[in-house]
């Protein structure tokens, strides 16, 4: 706040200003008083869940198989990974793709731009569990995958795909016009341009949006418990029926008999949430240092 | 040279069929998010439609009984719950996000706005099923002994939970709204007398009405929507509630309470609840992209 450095004055000079005008001094406390709840309530969460489940983190929950006994997460934490990389491969081309056409490709004021925008809005509004839901009659019933891995990577494909859209238009705008016409100026064809030129310079900005697709995927339930299943083992293959992490604790709460290792893997969610959002925020900023 | 152009339009080299067969993969990927959205829409509206006719348009969206082991199937007490507590998510999330917001924008220093920026980020990383756990064994205790004797899964909570739920959404919208009011608006309300707080709130406020109005819808959907942590606090009974204390069950919850046993007809009809859930949603999206318009 630069503005602040003209006119600075001293605390008590402040206080002064304040009693002649109760209304400032009010908007002020409750703007304050707002970002302390805020924080409070953050701090909260992320302390209580950590103070009651870091002491919960046995071995045992590390265990390769589950049983009713150790309620083991490896299993769910194996079936996150498969269903992490099995997604990204299915929208993060699909995403990339259709972003290179609407930036590189589609002129100015193609009616199928603006469509494909609409339609990205309106996939990112749905609420998970109509994608469970269609994910269910559509993969589930109608193609015969059953309750499978597959089903429930195609359908967070679906749901993750208009963020990863996004994210790599942007990127792909952010890549100065100069790159592509010193690309075509030197002779190359668009593909040779996007893909050796506008493409590299977009990559950190497309994997933040790859990243924050990932924490998407970690934190789903409803779009997975009548897609995947809530098998807690690891299936044979993608066919079977397997639990992510987050739904093994869905799954931990709703029976109701687990509390403990349910706050265990709070913990392990948590601490994946935020590394992931940690990476993405790092990746975000090595972005606009290099615009600027 | 003339000749040469010529002999190359007959017959394309390599490159040119490269260049072009990429162009129609990369424009066919375009369309899968269009046929995403036209094959869920098929497939929620052809299983849905034909079960409301079943069992009555009105005898669905207005009956206040949902007994699926009678075959009664009034999903009204559902969408009243729904609208509870979205109302009390924004009732709680709204205010304290804007406030928050105008913190962020207007009030903190640098140096904490480095450190609460992230915070905010994190908030909005934690997958909801934390968020559920922790209304499970923070705020439900919390009402119970407020209140005394309920059993502490009711509106109030499902309202806090979801309000706390929205803030990052509202704070990071309404945040970036306050910081694309041209700064002008801010020196012009000071140099004319007023204080600091009064510049912000009357002048910088106003001006960024469109931009908080959309993080504020952003909230709502992303509240109607919300399914497995509000069935965790909510209590679920599909009664038409009577106090703000008494429990209720919402149209997402509904199907995830229900959906794992449900046949027949019965599994027909949450399906049809999804779609009404659905048009709800469709209905905030068109409002939301109305209002970008307006803004643009």
């Amino acid at each position: 706040m630069e503005t602040n450095a003209i006119n600075r004055e001293s605390r008590s000079e402040r206080w002064r200003a304040y009693k002649r005008r109760p209304l400032s001094l009010l908007l002020r406390l409750a703007v304050t008083l707002s970002a302390a709840v805020t924080v409070f309530v953050l701090v909260t969460l992320v302390a209580y869940i950590l103070i009651k489940g870091i002491p919960n983190l046995k071995p045992s929950l590390f265990a390769w198989e589950y049983t009713t006994e150790n309620a083991s997460m490896l299993p769910a934490m194996i079936n996150t990974l498969t269903m992490t990389v099995l997604s990204l491969l299915m929208a993060v081309p699909v995403g990339v793709c259709s972003a290179i056409y609407l930036v590189e490709y589609a002129g100015r004021g193609n009616r199928l731009v603006s469509l494909v925008r609409i339609t990205a809005e309106t996939l990112q509004g749905i609420p998970s569990i109509v994608y469970g839901l269609f994910g269910f009659l559509f993969l589930v019933v109608a193609c015969k995958f059953g309750y499978s891995l597959l089903s429930g990577a195609i359908t967070l494909a679906i749901m993750i795909l208009p963020l990863i859209l996004r994210t790599t238009e942007e990127a792909l705008k952010a890549v100065p016009d100069s790159f592509r016409e010193g690309s075509f100026g030197l002779g190359a064809g668009r593909l040779r341009t996007v893909f050796r030129i506008v493409l590299p310079s977009a990559v950190p900005g497309i994997l933040a949006g790859v990243i924050l697709a990932i924490g998407r995927i970690v934190g789903e339930t409803a779009a997975l418990i009548y897609t995947s299943g809530t098998v807690a083992g690891v299936p044979e293959t993608l066919m079977g029926s397997g639990r992510t992490l987050a739904v093994h604790m869905y799954a931990l709460l709703s029976n109701g008999l687990y509390t403990e290792q349910a706050y265990a893997t709070a913990v392990v969610l948590l601490v994946m949430v935020v590394g992931i959002n940690a990476l993405s925020a790092w990746l975000a900023k090595k972005v606009s240092a290099k615009q600027r | 040279m003339t000749v040469k152009r010529h002999a190359e339009r007959v017959r394309p080299n390599a490159r040119q069929v490269r260049e072009t067969l990429m162009r129609i993969v990369f424009l066919v990927t375009a369309c899968i998010s269009i046929l995403a959205v036209i094959l869920i829409c098929i497939f929620m509206f052809a299983n849905g439609i034909p079960t409301i006719a079943e069992i009555g348009p009105a005898n669905f969206l207005l009956g206040t009984k949902w007994k699926p082991l009678n075959g009664i199937f009034g999903i009204l007490p559902m969408i009243v719950g729904s609208l509870y507590v979205t109302a009390g998510a924004i009732l709680i999330g709204v205010p304290v996000g804007i406030l928050c917001a105008v913190y962020l924008a207007r009030f903190c220093s640098k140096r904490l706005y480095r450190v609460l920026k992230p915070l905010i980020d994190l908030l909005a990383g934690i997958p909801s099923i934390v968020y559920g756990f922790f209304g499970l064994v923070v705020i439900v205790p919390l009402i119970q002994q407020l209140t005394g004797g309920s059993n502490g899964k009711n509106i109030l909570t499902a309202s806090l939970m979801l309000g706390i739920m929205i803030l990052p959404t509202i704070i990071s919208v309404s945040e970036s709204a306050i910081r694309a009011v041209p700064e002008s608006y801010y020196e012009g309300a000071l140099a004319l007398g007023a204080t600091h707080e009064r510049s912000v709130f009357f002048a910088v406020l106003p001006a960024a009405k469109s931009g908080i109005l959309a993080g504020v819808i952003l909230g709502v959907g992303r509240a109607i929507g919300e399914a497995t942590a509000v069935k965790m606090v909510a209590g679920n009974q599909p009664i038409l509630p009577t106090s703000i204390l008494s429990g209720v069950r919402t149209l997402t919850s509904n199907i995830v309470v229900e959906m794992g046993y449900a046949e027949g007809l019965h599994r027909e009809a949450l399906i049809a609840t999804a779609v009404v859930l659905f048009v709800f949603i469709l209905l905030i999206n068109l409002s939301f992209s109305a209002l970008k318009k307006k803004e643009g």
